[in-house]
């Protein structure tokens, strides 16, 4: 008979999760995971790492096409929908079975089935959604003193624009196309509206992005975000901002769709297929949550610093503990759970140092401020710019179209954001999330000797810049 | 585990005591509340009681041993069960080494050696830094010294700029690094270690009351807690640091001011006036003071100076501050080459200067610096008081107000106007006869001021 007693029981298995499993292993808890689907959840199977594999085929089949470009001839260059999708599944399969690696290695007990919490320490799991993987524990009781909730989050439905996963796609159908539609609608400009966008025109669709807000990308710095527009655009993507889809009609094997442009006029836009990319939503329900009185605002449960919620044992990590929604975060919270339980008093997560990343191409990278947001919060600024075109690695490279952009507080020289637009920065920023951490000053960042030709010299130019001592440009 | 016997901090001013006597020997069994050892301290003789139950391991300073600073270890006391030897063999442990003095004592021109004068195991330890240059630079706020305090850039600019030394802020980082936060944290006054405390400084400074142990001295609710703003930092930071490190002493003498009174009647009746009628000049009182102190220093040249580690500067000039108050605090800028200046120059530079002290826009090149300083409390009716001396100037004249006041002249008592004023002298530069001389001259000055004009 297995044991069913653990120290720490986590529900759900994405990056968060297993992450939080493997640091409370290692901190000497007994510990469970309870998965209904797949091992690593969205992020490796469905998110994040899928949607890059599509990507580099989309970019490799972008540099053939170009091959004249750099001197070569590469025929006739072509692509073969499913087999693209299989490498994508490939990579996701390979993940999926290290994440499974994992847990054994740490020792880490594989629950199988949707959780329940019954009540502070005790946990209900039904039969999962597919089947167990071998050695997994299956349905019954479980005990544990401390329990992490880290469910994760789902694509946002909205009334009118319900996907029906033939026509109208979420993410999940997007990434597993049988062909690449003639015509293409992507609602909702955030980072996966944009990187399906991108990929899909990059393959040959006619697409167009329709966004409610005034700027696409709306969590980057505007100025970033119309540097990505120009190139969207310049690409043959159509951008609406400040736009809303109001209907959509399903054909037989279409969509027309109502656009309302913001402005007052109306016009109607028939495509092969729609992504609704409007955001996603936390995995707070069928968990028993309500009867136990866990607080939730905005389908997000409401934790503190140390990810407890307001039911003793009870604890939150990841998407489904609210914004932001990525990864990284919910790794970095996952750890700082269980550290606080082992009582090592880690320090709360600064959310302001969280970088972001959006692969489309060109890529965007940012952390910390945006130039507005600083400006909101009253503080004086320095910004520092510095164009791909003045970096001699990125023309070697044959990407001089980017930007790099620094703010620093005038009065103290704190870095308080960067934001960066163009090939690799999805790379290059994390050097500027290690200045932020480290608390550098412009001094720190100047003094620091960047390697030539290196893509991150940009980023010392962008910091000379801001004192007015920019040397490339 | 053997019980560490420390120093005992017998009232929360001590920082040192004397070992006057062990009243129990090594191998002799302790009881709770037995008498073990006598602690001189300069208010009283103190006995000291036993905590724990045991047998006296070791002692590891010796009866009759000067200034041992609190929490150094003094002896060892074996547990019941626990064999003696061992238990001196494993003294000392858990307990801080004895840190190197700071940047105050060694800078005490002091003949009497700092160390215990009867020898002890301390003494074995590595000699403390107490080289000049350790002595000038001791507290180094930018974290460099030998102590040195893990900081981020940015918590030290911003400490740089909130005016706390970044040594006495507890650092909540990786490693005990000090981090922004820290820094926001000490300005409400959290986490901010009294300045004898700070990591530079050592057992040589009595750590004064942490915050938390003044709030609680007072009910919740019964004060309101005003933070504090950059000025008022570095006044507390510089003001404490020049009591702490200059031997002051101050001298006083009466000046009588009714020729300096007629004179600068006279002067300000007869001032040319523009076209909308304004005097050109209307000089103060305060003037003239500057002005005879500018001379005053030209007379006696060995008088203004600055003391540094490694010579005597001795100024050309005579560039003479003036204490100017501002709401939250004080400032003093400077009037330089004042013995080249006429005396409606300094007046009107003053009134320039104190106008745009009140704005806080002074530039720190015309407040840093100078030889000396004049405070004048005089319009206050302040008769006299001592000043504290603005480091790195070697004096500072405090003047009180003009009155009339009877004094004996030639067997006579008359009226005259007496301005009392009190200089005081770093020691480490200025000696008392010297001082006398510069008071002299500015006495001399200030009673004959048509002697200013050659």
């Amino acid at each position: 008979m297995a044991d069913t007693n653990f120290d720490i029981i986590i529900i759900g298995s994405g990056p968060g999760g297993y992450v939080t499993a493997i640091r409370a292993a290692q901190l000497g808890f007994s510990t469970a995971i309870v998965e209904r689907e797949y091992l690593g959840g969205v992020c490796l199977n469905w998110g994040c790492i899928p949607t890059k594999a599509l990507l580099r085929s989309a970019e490799i089949f972008h540099y053939l096409q170009h091959a004249k470009d750099y001197g070569l001839s590469a025929g006739e260059v072509s692509y073969d929908p499913s087999a693209v999708v299989k490498r994508s599944r490939a990579v996701a399969k390979r993940l999926n079975d290290g994440v499974g690696f994992l847990m054994k290695k740490n020792k880490v007990a594989v629950i199988w089935g949707e959780a329940t919490i019954e009540a502070p320490g005790k946990v209900t799991v039904k039969a999962g959604r597919s089947e167990a993987p071998k050695g997994a524990l299956g349905a019954g009781s479980y005990a544990a003193k401390h329990i992490i909730i880290a469910t994760g989050a789902r694509p946002r439905v909205l009334l009118g624009l319900e996907p029906d996963k033939k026509l109208i796609w979420t993410y999940f159908e997007a990434m597993v196309p049988d062909r690449v539609p003639k015509s293409l609608l992507v609602i909702g400009s955030g980072a996966i509206g944009i990187e399906f966008a991108s990929f899909y025109r990059t393959l040959g669709a006619e697409v167009t992005v329709v966004e409610v807000l005034p700027q696409i990308l709306p969590a980057e710095d505007s100025e970033i975000a119309a540097f990505a527009r120009k190139s969207f655009e310049k690409q043959g993507i159509k951008i609406y901002t400040g736009a809303k889809v109001t209907k959509l009609d399903k054909k037989s094997d279409s969509v027309t769709a109502t656009i309302d442009d913001g402005k007052g006029g109306t016009q109607t836009l028939t495509v092969d297929r729609v992504i609704a990319a409007v955001g996603v939503v936390g995995n707070t329900e069928n968990l028993g949550l309500e009867k136990l009185g866990v607080k939730i605002e905005r389908a997000a449960i409401v934790i503190d610093g140390a990810c407890k919620t307001n039911v003793p044992g009870i604890y939150a990590i990841g998407d489904v503990a609210g914004p932001p929604l990525l990864a990284h975060k919910a790794e970095h919270e996952g750890v700082i759970c269980v550290e606080a339980i082992k009582g090592l008093h880690p320090h709360p997560m600064d959310k302001r140092l969280i970088p972001g990343c959006t692969y489309c191409s060109p890529q965007i990278a940012s952390v910390g401020l945006t130039e507005q947001a600083a400006k909101d919060k009253k503080l004086d600024v320095r910004v520092g710019h510095f164009p791909f075109v003045g970096n001699g690695k990125a023309i070697a490279l044959g990407e001089d179209q980017g930007l790099v952009k620094v703010i620093f507080d005038k009065k103290t020289g704190q870095l308080l954001g960067a934001h960066m637009v163009g090939a690799e920065v999805t790379e290059l920023i994390q050097g500027y999330v290690i200045a932020m951490n480290l608390e550098t000053t412009e001094e720190e960042l100047m003094h620091t000797v960047f390697p030539h030709p290196t893509l991150s010299e940009m980023m010392k130019e962008a910091v000379l810049d801001a004192y007015g001592r920019v040397l490339n440009m | 585990m053997p019980i560490n016997i420390l120093m005992p901090a017998l009232s929360p001013t001590m920082e040192k005591g004397n070992l006057a006597k062990w009243l129990k020997k090594e191998g002799e069994a302790v009881k709770t509340g037995d008498v073990i050892a006598e602690i001189e301290t300069d208010k009283a003789t103190m006995e000291y009681e036993a905590v724990d139950d045991g047998v006296m391991a070791k002692i590891v300073v010796p009866e009759g041993t000067n200034d041992v600073p609190v929490n150094q270890l003094i002896a060892v006391l074996a547990q019941e069960g626990e064999d003696p030897k061992v238990a001196a063999a494993a003294a000392g442990k858990g307990v801080p080494a004895p840190k190197p003095p700071t940047a105050a004592s060694a800078a005490t021109p002091s003949p009497q050696p700092s160390q215990p004068a009867a020898p002890s195991p301390q003494a074995k330890a590595p000699a403390p830094a107490s080289s000049p240059k350790a002595a000038g630079e001791g507290a180094r706020a930018d974290g460099h010294g030998t102590n040195r305090a893990f900081s981020s850039p940015l918590a030290r600019r911003l400490a740089k700029e909130a005016g706390i030394e970044i040594g006495r802020i507890a650092g909540s980082g990786p490693h005990g690094r000090v981090v922004a936060r820290d820094v926001a944290a000490a300005k409400e006054g959290n986490g901010l270690r009294a300045p004898g405390a700070a990591a530079a400084a050592g057992p040589a400074v009595a750590p004064s009351m942490s915050d938390q142990q003044i709030r609680a001295l007072y009910e919740e609710g019964s004060y309101e807690l005003i933070p504090h703003d950059g000025m008022r930092r570095i006044i507390a930071q510089r003001l404490t640091a020049s009591v702490q490190t200059i031997p002051h002493f101050y001298l006083t003498v009466d000046c009588d001011i009714g020729k300096l009174v007629a004179a600068r009647e006279e002067i300000n009746a007869t001032a040319p006036k523009d076209k909308d009628s304004r005097p050109a000049y209307k000089l103060s009182v305060n003037d003239f003071v500057i002005k005879a102190l500018a001379l005053a220093l030209q007379r006696v040249p060995d008088a203004n100076v600055s003391w540094t580690e490694a010579g005597m500067l001795k100024h050309k000039h005579s560039d003479v501050g003036v204490a100017v108050a501002l709401p939250g605090g004080l400032i003093t800028p400077i009037i330089r080459n004042a013995e080249t200046k006429s005396l409606s120059a300094i007046s009107n530079e003053m009134k320039e200067l104190t106008a745009r002290a009140r704005e806080k826009k002074l530039k720190p090149q015309e407040y840093q610096g100078g030889g000396s300083s004049v405070s004048n409390l005089g319009m206050y009716g302040i008769k006299d008081f001592t000043a504290v001396i603005n480091p790195p100037q070697s004096t500072i004249l405090a003047v009180g107000s003009g009155a009339e006041r009877a004094v004996a002249r030639n067997g006579k008592i008359e009226a005259a106007q007496i301005m009392s004023v009190t200089m005081s002298c770093d020691h480490r530069s200025v000696d008392g006869a010297l001082g006398a001389q510069l008071i002299g001259a500015f006495k001399a000055l200030i009673e004959n001021p048509v002697m200013m004009l050659v």
